[in-house]
């Protein structure tokens, strides 16, 4: 079975966010940028799959900039066995990165897609479940353990309140969850040996798609800072503040 | 025109290829999720977990300049620069086990040993399977190694080797050493020999009782009429040229491990003056304070810069050994001066291990004297503009 895994390059996890002064996105000028760490737990899953012999081969997918090609060579030094770059320097929003993929799953045919929850930048948890709409597959979203049975695939979620176990048929698309599995290192000879696998660079227009942003984004803006607290003299005064000014009780 | 990046004023992030940021990044890593929680028990302690190596291995960061076809990744001195610095970052205890097992043995056997030196021992280095020493260094012969007492003696089928190894790092836990004696088979010259564990003769006892570089073991060497047989000589190189080619090779990672130290006391002082508030407030806002948070950012700076160009002349094979005493001198020296500084920004909290700092410093003590002590790399670099050397 083949193996497509999605991943994003997105602003490093540990690097502090500054909004732009015109407050129309965040600063990407000398930013660090690595692969969103829900597709690493995407990538991870792909190649314990394929250590297990349940994969036989492993394609990772960046839709972005040239430097897109970077996040994808990190996913070859973990372990996949090419890439496809959908280059592209516009933004490309949930709904076009759908669309992209699943002219990729026509023309790849995997049996399984993989895909993190949602990308560290915009949040958005979106493009697995739109994927899977536009694929008409199953889908098993916030994956906390995956089992590939015959022509199946079990999928224990992460739902509010505990853990729901479903059971897809393949093909099928899962979005991975914190808890599925802790990302390898890439190590220094597999780094190596990832300069020699190949990528493919396509563009959206190739591939048939439109992927003009539907959104629009108004504003972005830096969160509130947090208000300092208050001390009450005593515990009546903390009942009177709680029922009369905060109306909780 | 751009907005600084106060942690990195060059861009020196631009000057790097693919390779070298996805090796950086992933020695990044390693470092910070599992050696960052283990040092300070370590430290304290004085232990040194033997996993780690096998853990390095694993990354293929131990001889990382070494070709695939002997068991390394074959990655440039850029690329090794960059891993020493993530290493140090954490520890220079860290960073000597792994300096001393790539540029120290694997290095020497990779560049004078035999085809089936080569074969046999540097696959299971790089794995870490194997823990290499390094012996030169004696009792009585520091920063003058020609001056060595360690014989070794002709005999059938090898050499029997006698004498003293001092401040060896890895010794006690090592499998292999490579021990430097003058040879009586060659004329009085130094020549290297790969001397195996339960070789009879052969022992390292642990020296204990360090204040620096705690999280590193080290020890003797003691030979005893030890024998090595032929096939252990390394034939390729004669006299000091051996041990100088690859102290040249660790040196220069030295110099950019350093920097790694320093960084971390750099950014630390930075927070912490920020964080700690006097006098209603931030200690960050006391030009003093300012003062010595710029001369950290201009000195890190620039070695760093150094050491990036003297890796690029390495690649492309135009370096000079003077410019590697340059770097080792320059960022060792002021490496620690910034690591006390930051002892110091750090108030009363700078002496508590939590903080790292002071062991930071107390390790670079030893940095600074290792491997050609900074008044020594001062001869070499007198020497090297006038023509006289000043050692004797």
């Amino acid at each position: 079975m083949k193996a497509l895994v999605a991943v994003k390059r997105v602003i490093d996890y540990n690097v502090k966010i500054r909004v732009k002064a015109d407050n129309s996105g965040v600063e990407t000028q000398n930013v660090k940028f690595s692969m969103n760490p829900f597709d690493e737990i995407a990538v991870e899953e792909a190649v314990r799959l394929k250590e297990a012999g349940t994969v036989t081969e492993i394609v990772a997918v960046s839709v972005g900039p040239a430097a897109a090609s970077e996040t994808l060579r990190t996913a070859l030094a973990m372990g996949a066995d090419r890439g496809i770059l959908v280059s592209s320097d516009a933004e490309v929003q949930p709904l076009g990165v759908a669309k992209l993929l699943k002219a990729l799953v026509d023309k790849e045919q995997p049996g399984l897609v993989i895909l993190g929850k949602q990308a560290i930048d915009d949040d958005s948890n979106q493009t697995g479940q739109m994927l899977a709409a536009l694929l008409g597959r199953p889908q098993g979203t916030f994956a906390s353990k995956l089992e590939v049975g015959d022509g199946a695939l079990t999928v224990t979620r992460e739902v509010d309140g505990g853990l729901e176990t479903v059971s897809l048929k393949l093909p099928a698309v899962v979005t991975t969850d914190l808890r599925l599995n802790e990302p390898r290192y890439a190590s220094l000879p597999n780094i190596m040996k990832a300069k020699k696998k190949p990528i493919d660079t396509v563009t959206a227009a190739d591939l048939g798609v439109d992927v003009t942003p539907r959104l629009v984004t108004v504003k972005v803006e830096e969160p509130a800072k947090r208000k300092a607290g208050i001390k009450v003299a005593d515990v009546a005064a903390l009942v009177d503040k709680l029922k009369n000014e905060a109306k909780v009780i | 025109m751009q907005q600084i990046k106060w942690d990195d004023p060059f861009l020196i992030e631009n000057e790097l290829s693919e390779d070298e940021k996805m090796v950086r990044d992933a020695a990044h890593a390693y470092c910070q999720e599992k050696l960052q929680p283990r040092v300070m028990k370590a430290f304290r302690d004085e232990t040194f977990d033997r996993e780690i190596m096998n853990e390095m291995g694993e990354m293929g960061l131990l001889g990382p300049t070494i070709p695939e076809e002997f068991g390394g990744p074959g990655v440039n001195h850029v690329a090794y620069g960059l891993i020493s610095r993530e290493v140090e970052r954490v520890d220079s205890g860290y960073r000597s086990a792994m300096s001393v097992q790539s540029s120290l043995v694997m290095h020497p056997i990779f560049s004078y040993g035999t085809e089936a030196q080569k074969k046999k021992f540097l696959p299971r280095l790089a794995t870490g399977e194997l823990i290499g020493c390094f012996g030169l260094t004696e009792p009585d012969a520091g920063s003058d190694p020609g001056g060595m007492r360690t014989r070794a003696k002709k005999v059938d089928g090898g050499y029997l080797l006698t004498g003293t190894k001092m401040w060896i790092t890895n010794s006690p836990v090592s499998d292999i050493a490579v021990v430097w004696a003058k040879s009586d088979g060659h004329d009085g010259k130094i020549k290297g020999f790969l001397v195996e564990r339960g070789t009879k003769g052969f022992s390292t006892p642990k020296i204990e009782g360090k204040l620096s570089l705690r999280a590193s073991i080290t020890g003797e060497i003691v030979l005893d009429e030890a024998f090595v047989p032929d096939e252990n000589l390394l034939p390729g190189v004669s006299g000091l040229a051996g041990p100088f080619g690859c102290l040249n090779k660790a040196r220069y990672g030295i110099a950019w491990g350093v920097i790694g130290a320093a960084e971390f006391c750099w950014h630390a002082a930075r927070q912490y003056t920020l964080d700690r508030k006097q006098f209603g407030r931030p200690l960050a806002a006391n030009q003093l304070i300012q003062l010595k948070l710029a001369n950290m950012m201009t000195e890190i700076t620039l070695g760093l810069q150094a050491c990036l160009r003297v890796g690029r002349m390495m690649d492309d094979d135009t370096w000079a050994p003077e410019a590697v005493s340059l770097i080792k001198r320059n960022n060792c020296g002021k490496s620690l001066d910034i690591a006390r500084m930051a002892r110091d920004m750090h108030g009363g909290n700078g002496i508590s291990e939590e903080f790292h700092v002071i062991r930071h410093m107390v390790n670079l003590e030893t940095v600074n004297t290792y491997e050609g002590a900074h008044d020594v790399h001062a001869l070499i670099l007198g020497r090297a503009q006038t023509g006289i050397q000043a050692f004797s």
